[in-house]
Order: C-alpha cells, then structure tokens, then sequence
C-alpha cells in the first residue's frame, strides 16, 4: 500500500521561543528547525507498515519554503521513497493550508494518508481532518497504532477517560500521536541512500488566509514564587498556604 | 497569490460514497469577516455517555458572553441518543436561549462521520455570527471537518475570544504556549475551540427552549465505525479535564512508586488525575495518556502538583497555565522551580507521604 505523509518543519522543540521587533512574529535567530515530532510518529508508522507488507511507497509531502528541503531529506533519509515540496506560505489559517494540500492529495490513489496530529509549532491539530473532508476521505484522528487489513485499517486512538478501537475504510486520513514505537534515527547509509532519492519542488496552489495575526506576546512571567522549605518539615506550612492563600485545596 | 476557485473543484469530487451528503452543499463564496448586529452565537455542547460535562457548560458561558456583545441570543447544539434531550435542558442554566437537540441512536456515541452532517446543518439554519467548541478530544476531532464543510477557518484551542467591530479576535496558545498569537478572523461564522478549564462556566438563566430534531442517518454507509471502547479505571478523571493534577517524573525512580501519587491523588479528591513528565513515558512506566507538555498535553488546571519533575522546557511549556504550582524536588536548582509558586526541595519520599496524611486530615476537617 502506498502511503503519502504531510509534514511540517517547525522550531525544535528545546527552542526558546521569543517575539520579534515587529511583535508579530518569533525571533528565528539561532533556531534550529526540525521535523514536527508528531509528524515523525506518522513517518514511522509508515515506514513499519511498508516494512511489514514488504511493499508500497512512502511519500512525503509539504508545503513550505525551501528550507523544507532540508526536513525532506531527513524523512529520505529516515526511509520514505520520495518527497515533494509544495512552495508557499504557511499561514495560521490551517483550511487555505489544508486546500493547498487536498489540491494535490485529490488525484493520489495511495491507501494512507498520515498526518501528525498537529504541528509543533501552530498546534492547531486541524489540517489533517480538514485535507480529509476536502477530499471525501475518511478520516481517524488521536491514533497510536494501526494495522492494516484488506480494505480496512484498524485504529487505536486514546480519548478522554479512555481508549477506543476504531476501523476505518481505506483509502483514509489518519492524524498520529505518540505510539509504542520511537522514530528511528537515519543512519549514515540512509542519509547517503538519500540524496539520491527524489525530491521535486513546485509552486503551491496558494489559498488565502482568511486568519490575522494582529501581535503575539511572550506568556506572562509566573509571579516570583518561593521555597516553602526544605524536606518534610516544610508540607505543614505549604498545605496552609495551598488552603488559606492559593485557595488551591 | 492566486485564488483558486475551490468550490468547483469541490463539486466535481462530490461522491455517493460520503456518508454525510453534505460535499454538495459548499458555500459558492467566502463570506466576509464582518458580523451583523444582534447575530446569535451557537455553542456545539458535548454530552460524553449521555451526560454534559464542564466542557458544555463552558462552551455555553463563552457563547452567552459572545452574543452579550452582539445584542443576540446564544443558542446550544447537542448530539446525543433518544433521551439526551432531557440532560441537555439544563444548558439554559449557561445562558442557552434556545436548544437544538439532535436525538438518534448512532448518535449516543462519538462517531465522526455521523455527527459532521447534523452540526454543519445546524450552523446553516442560523444566522450565527461565531460558533464555539469544546478544544476536548471530540472537539478537536469534529471542529476541523466542520469548518472544512462550511468553508470557514477555525481557531483552535483559544484562551480568549472577543467579539469587537465586528470581528471575532482570539488569543490562543502556540509553541506548546511559549507564545500567544493574538488573531482576528475574516470569515463569518467564525469557529473557535476553547481550551478547556480555562474559561469560567457561569450560570445565568436563560429562556432554553428545547426543541429536538432526528437527523437522518445511514448507519451503514459509516466509513468510521468504532469497534471497542475501554474505560479507564472507574472514577479516573483525564489529564486534560482535571482540576488538580499530580504528575511524577524519573525522580520517582521506580514505576512501583507510583502508589505514593495514586495516594497523593485520592487525598486531594475525585476531579484529580495523574500526570506524568516525558522521561518516564518513554521509559515505559506511565502510559502516554498521562504525558505532560509538548508531545502530551497542555494542561490548566487549578493545582499542579510536581513531584521529581526537574522541569524540561516542553513539560514546562505544557503546565505553565496552571493556577497553581507546587514543586517537590531534591534539587533546589531544578527549573520546575523557577515556574512554581511553592517549593519544596527534599526527598518526595519523605515529603508526599506527610503531604498526603496533611491533606487528607484537612479534607476530612471541612
């Protein structure tokens, strides 16, 4: 089964993040930018089904500027078959991203879809259910694992105050979580092996942002809080302050 | 720029084989951004199990803040099985004018692909100026396909939201919540998703008239069919709704201590829940469910108790709105302490044990 995986390059997630001189947008020096790591769960999701069946191909697709392409060869080089980089801008409007993306996931035959299930960096968890009622697809989101079976996948997603099986249709849309599996480190041969697999980039049919970003702001500094004290002695005082002056308990 | 025109392209992809039948019905055009005066505000109100929770009654609050300011009415949808309608009378308590209740047995439980089709029709029939949902799994799961079909965008998980000049600007968190990005959003209705625990459920009494409607549903063209459902352990509250939160770290060195939290837990009362850092859901101690921060979940609750956390700047950006902070931790220069409010450095084998016997004493004193 062929599967495509959307991707997004994001500030790594030990990044301090600061608000830049135009209070609109983050200060980029000295940050290092990686695969969103909810989208490495779905890359190796993929790889461990292509791997299990023995066939299909692994695409990776994003949309993106051109730094992209560095992200792309770290999903080659993790394994993924082939990669294609959609260019335009990302805006915080995740349903002109998503149209950008059904545009180009409309015609694909593949079985799977993987999406992480939100960006590191927007966190808007929208885009991969969005592409899937653009493009008819069904679509499961929350997963941790799946399995394949003929014309199904079967899905386990967690939910508040549980965990759900769920069995989709194929083709589908699934948004991954964090599952039993890490996602591998590419290896100097998969690195090597990378450069030579295909990587095409073309403009994106860009939609408009119907979403503003007015200003961004740094959270609010968290008042100077104190040490109670050391070891046991200190819980007494500390429960009278969660009472009386935290009303906390 | 170009604008393709993708009402067409939509049309053209229109098959029998969606369920919801409601591909056909794309808006030609995007709306403008501009709300009209006295426009009602609609609140999608989750039932989970056949009863609201404090997501509904918030979802309910915000709308009813929303249309003070439109001069309109905030009127509440709830999907539920035959019954539902009964529980989802309360909502006038929150402020609902008026309560559309959508009653079907394929629709006493979440399923996607059932419960896309009757919301998206209800946001049609009004004249809804903003349309607000729970930022809950479902919520999470139910809004993008929603605004999908009515070709809106939707702001997710937003800590603020107000309507002025006409425009719905929110606030919402980004980067885990290292940063607020303060946005306005240029379509009509506009969707939001509210983070939970973060807006206060406030009862007014409103009119509340019920009316129930009984969608059509063909449950066997459902592409999406949930096969299993497992309950966590009776009485357990989740993570992302709890209103006190004790999360463990590796300073916990064994998974076997987790009795000491579980004890911590129960002392501090039945809407606690266990959180976890990281480090020891990859160590395989905790399940993934209870992960704290950035590849986890953000949290907001009342109290947040940290014990043998250190503090990674993802576990921190993921616990940092919380109203509270306690940090029980061996070493003194361990970040935790620098977003805490009360710290203890010590040994949490020594300190939650007399933590909970204090506690438990004062619980039982009230």
């Amino acid at each position: 089964m062929n599967v495509t995986v959307c991707i997004k390059r994001v500030p790594d997630t030990e990044a301090r993040i600061r608000v830049d001189g135009s209070g609109a947008g983050i200060d980029k020096t000295g940050i290092k930018y990686d695969l969103s790591p909810y989208d490495a769960f779905a890359l190796e999701a993929a790889l461990q089904l292509k791997e299990a069946t023995g066939e299909g191909e692994v695409t990776l697709l994003t949309l993106g500027d051109s730094s992209s392409q560095e992200t792309l060869r770290k999903g080659l080089a993790m394994g993924a078959d082939r990669a294609l980089l959609l260019t335009g801008e990302v805006t915080l409007d995740g349903l002109a991203t998503a149209k950008t993306l059904a545009a180009e996931l409309e015609g694909t035959e593949d079985g799977l879809f993987l999406f992480g299930v939100k960006a590191a960096d927007d966190d808007q968890q929208q885009v991969g259910p969005m592409v899937a009622a653009l493009t008819g697809r069904p679509c499961v989101s929350g997963v941790s694992s799946f399995e394949v079976n003929g014309s199904t996948a079967t899905c386990h997603r967690e939910v508040e105050g549980g965990s759900e099986v769920v069995e989709v249709d194929t083709p589908a849309v699934l948004c991954m979580t964090k599952g039993p599996n890490e996602p591998r480190l590419a290896a100097l041969k998969g690195i090597m092996a990378a450069k030579k697999k295909p990587l095409e980039e073309k403009p994106a049919a860009e939609n408009a942002s119907r979403v503003r970003l007015a200003s961004m702001s740094e959270p609010p500094a968290r008042a100077t809080g104190r040490i109670v004290g050391e070891g046991v002695d200190a819980v007494p005082e500390l429960v009278r302050l969660l009472r009386e002056e935290a009303n906390a308990i | 720029m170009r604008f393709p025109n993708w009402s067409d392209c939509s049309e053209k992809k229109r098959t029998p084989s969606d369920p919801s039948g409601i591909r056909s019905a794309f808006p030609k055009n995007a709306l403008s951004g501009v709300v009209n005066h006295m426009a009602n505000i609609l609140a999608f109100a989750e039932q989970r199990d056949g009863q609201l929770g404090s997501a509904a009654r918030e979802v309910v609050s915000v709308a009813a803040q929303l249309a003070e300011s439109t001069g309109g009415a905030a009127h509440a949808v709830v999907l539920g099985g035959p019954g539902i309608s009964s529980v989802a009378a309360g909502l006038s308590a929150y402020g609902a004018a008026a309560i559309s209740v959508g009653e079907h047995d394929a629709l006493a439980d979440y399923n996607p692909e059932s419960w896309v089709g009757p919301i998206v029709d209800q946001i049609r029939s009004g004249d809804y100026a903003a349309v607000v949902f729970a930022a809950t799994t479902l919520g999470k799961d139910l809004a993008p396909r929603v605004a999908a079909h009515l070709d809106v965008p939707l702001a997710s998980d937003v800590t603020d939201v107000e309507l002025s000049g006409g425009t719905v600007k929110v606030t919402r968190p980004v980067f885990s919540g290292k940063a607020f990005a303060n946005l306005e959003i240029d379509a009509t209705p506009a969707l939001v998703s509210i983070r939970p625990n973060v807006f206060q459920a406030t009862e007014q009494d409103a009119a509340g008239e019920v009316s129930t409607f009984s969608p059509d549903i063909d449950v066997s063209a459902l592409r999406v069919r949930v096969v299993e459902r497992k309950s966590a352990a009776e009485g357990s509250v989740d993570v992302s709704e709890a209103s006190v939160i004790v999360s463990g770290g590796r300073g916990m060195k064994d998974p076997e201590n987790w009795g000491l939290l579980e004890g911590l837990r129960e002392a501090l009362g039945s809407d606690a829940a266990l959180g976890a850092s990281r480090a020891v859901v990859d160590a395989g101690w905790r399940p993934h469910g209870e992960q704290v921060g950035q590849t986890g979940k953000t949290v907001a609750p009342k109290l947040y108790i940290a014990v043998g956390i250190s503090g990674a700047v993802q576990h921190l950006a993921g616990m940092r709105t919380a109203q509270t902070i306690v940090a029980i931790n061996r070493d003194g220069d361990a970040p935790i302490f620098g977003v805490a409010d009360y710290g203890i450095v010590g040994d949490l084998f020594d300190v939650v044990p007399r933590l909970t016997e204090e506690i438990g004493a004062l619980k039982a004193g009230d």
